[in-house]
């Protein structure tokens, strides 16, 4: 099979998120998506500590501490971008104003809880962020994740065994493998990887999975 | 004559008694009144609760006012951070007691004590172990975590220019937590990068005006 790779990962995330959406982009992996936002489509990115219009990264020499995105990291501020405080920040995510997140996860569940914030190990400091609050506020919640742990258990699970980040909040699931639908009748997949069929791919997730019927012959 | 402005960082921190309440400003480096930080470390003032989005960066600032054992409590959303060295001894040592809140949460908690509200239903965290033991309640379809404000005796907050009234605009992305940390504490001091005269900052531009800021300090 071909898995995908991180940035054919988010190229893929990228595709769905049409023109005039307002996106946040978590931490990590799903940052990526904002080098694969097509030409042409005008997406505004909004970043938690409080800028709207998010632009590329800098050149070096260029940075300015006072202009960072939610992973600390060096950002710009495109034409019509706009500042604000992190009450109005947060209203933005919590008030439904966002059309997308993307986050990373550990596990997601078939009901679409999400695993993201915390190992739960005795001696992990936990950290939250603005996790809890956008897998509840955002419009759609979309995860990107590789479908397998690197023991080779599915990331995709019946129960999420690490602390919740939100419950039934996620709407899709992007991984190195598949594009899967979480739906309140269960899991729909939507698209899958060159070389690896449906069998193949409800062995390795473990959990139930639906698959679109067979299109009909002509 | 009304004149906040305050000749040194430590002239305008003078006051902060052991075990006070000071919430500071700034989302990582972005927004954080570092001379302020030095200056309370200076003052001395013991067993403080903190409030702010992370747990102090590398070796300055807030780290080093934690390095310096002062704080007792902190209340943020993302403590653990490849440079949150100083937290991450005092946390494994139990020597520091951390309050986890969503960031949202945080920064509505803030802004309802800045607005005079009681408390306020949040759907962030429903069904997960920081809404443990909190009261909830379901609203129309949706359910919702009851979340109480938090309160500050100082803010401590960093912005670009004032006046002597205490107007203040901010500079970009370090705006964050300002704006609502000025609102929550009964003395709330800013460290600004100029001073200018009164009638000098556009009033259509004042992002937080002078009733919310009781000094100023130059640096």
């Amino acid at each position: 099979m071909k898995k995908f790779d991180r940035k054919q990962m988010a190229a893929r995330v990228a595709r769905d998120i049409p023109e005039g959406s307002y996106v946040n982009l978590g931490i990590g992996l799903p940052t990526l998506v904002a080098d694969h936002l097509p030409k042409g489509r005008e997406i505004i990115l909004h970043s938690e500590n409080g800028v709207l219009g998010v632009g590329p990264r800098p050149a070096p020499g260029e940075e300015d501490e006072d202009l960072i995105n939610a992973g600390k990291e060096p950002a710009t501020l495109l034409p019509g971008g706009a500042y604000f405080h992190h009450a109005d920040s947060f209203a933005m995510i919590r008030g439904r104003h966002l059309d997308f997140c993307v986050l990373g996860a550990f596990q997601v569940s078939v009901a679409g809880d999400l695993a993201n914030w915390h190992t739960g190990g005795a001696d992990a400091i936990p950290a939250v962020g603005g996790a809890m609050d956008l897998a509840v506020g955002a419009k759609k919640v979309l995860v990107m994740m590789e479908h397998l742990t690197k023991k080779g258990e599915s990331k995709i699970v019946e129960r999420c065994t690490y602390p919740l980040t939100g419950a039934r909040c996620v709407d899709r699931i992007y991984t190195d493998l598949a594009v899967i639908d979480v739906k309140s009748d269960g899991l729909h997949v939507v698209e899958i990887v060159e070389d690896l069929d449906f069998q193949e791919l409800q062995r390795l997730t473990g959990v139930p999975l639906k698959f679109p019927a067979p299109a009909k012959a002509a | 004559m009304i004149d906040k402005i305050f000749p040194t960082p430590e002239a305008a921190l003078a006051d902060i008694p052991d075990g006070a309440t000071i919430m500071i400003g700034g989302f990582g480096n972005a927004g954080m009144p570092a001379a302020l930080i030095d200056a309370l470390i200076a003052q001395g003032a013991r067993e403080l609760t903190i409030v702010n989005n992370n747990a102090g960066n590398a070796d300055t600032g807030l780290a080093a006012l934690l390095k310096a054992k002062r704080v007792r409590k902190i209340l943020c959303s993302f403590p653990r951070q490849a440079d949150s060295w100083h937290f991450d001894a005092l946390y494994r040592a139990g020597e520091i007691e951390l309050e986890l809140v969503p960031q949202g949460t945080l920064a509505e908690r803030i802004r309802a004590a800045g607005a005079g509200i009681g408390a306020f239903y949040t759907p962030t965290a429903y069904g997960t172990r920081l809404a443990e033991g909190k009261e909830t309640r379901r609203i129309g379809s949706r359910d919702y975590v009851l979340e109480y404000p938090i309160h500050a005796d100082y803010a401590i907050i960093k912005a670009e220019r004032a006046d002597r009234w205490g107007n203040l605009v901010y500079r970009k992305a370090a705006r964050n937590f300002g704006p609502i940390m000025a609102t929550a504490a009964k003395c709330t001091v800013a460290q600004v990068r100029e001073t200018v005269e009164l009638g000098a900052l556009d009033p259509e531009a004042v992002v937080t005006p002078g009733i919310f800021v009781k000094r100023v300090v130059k640096h």
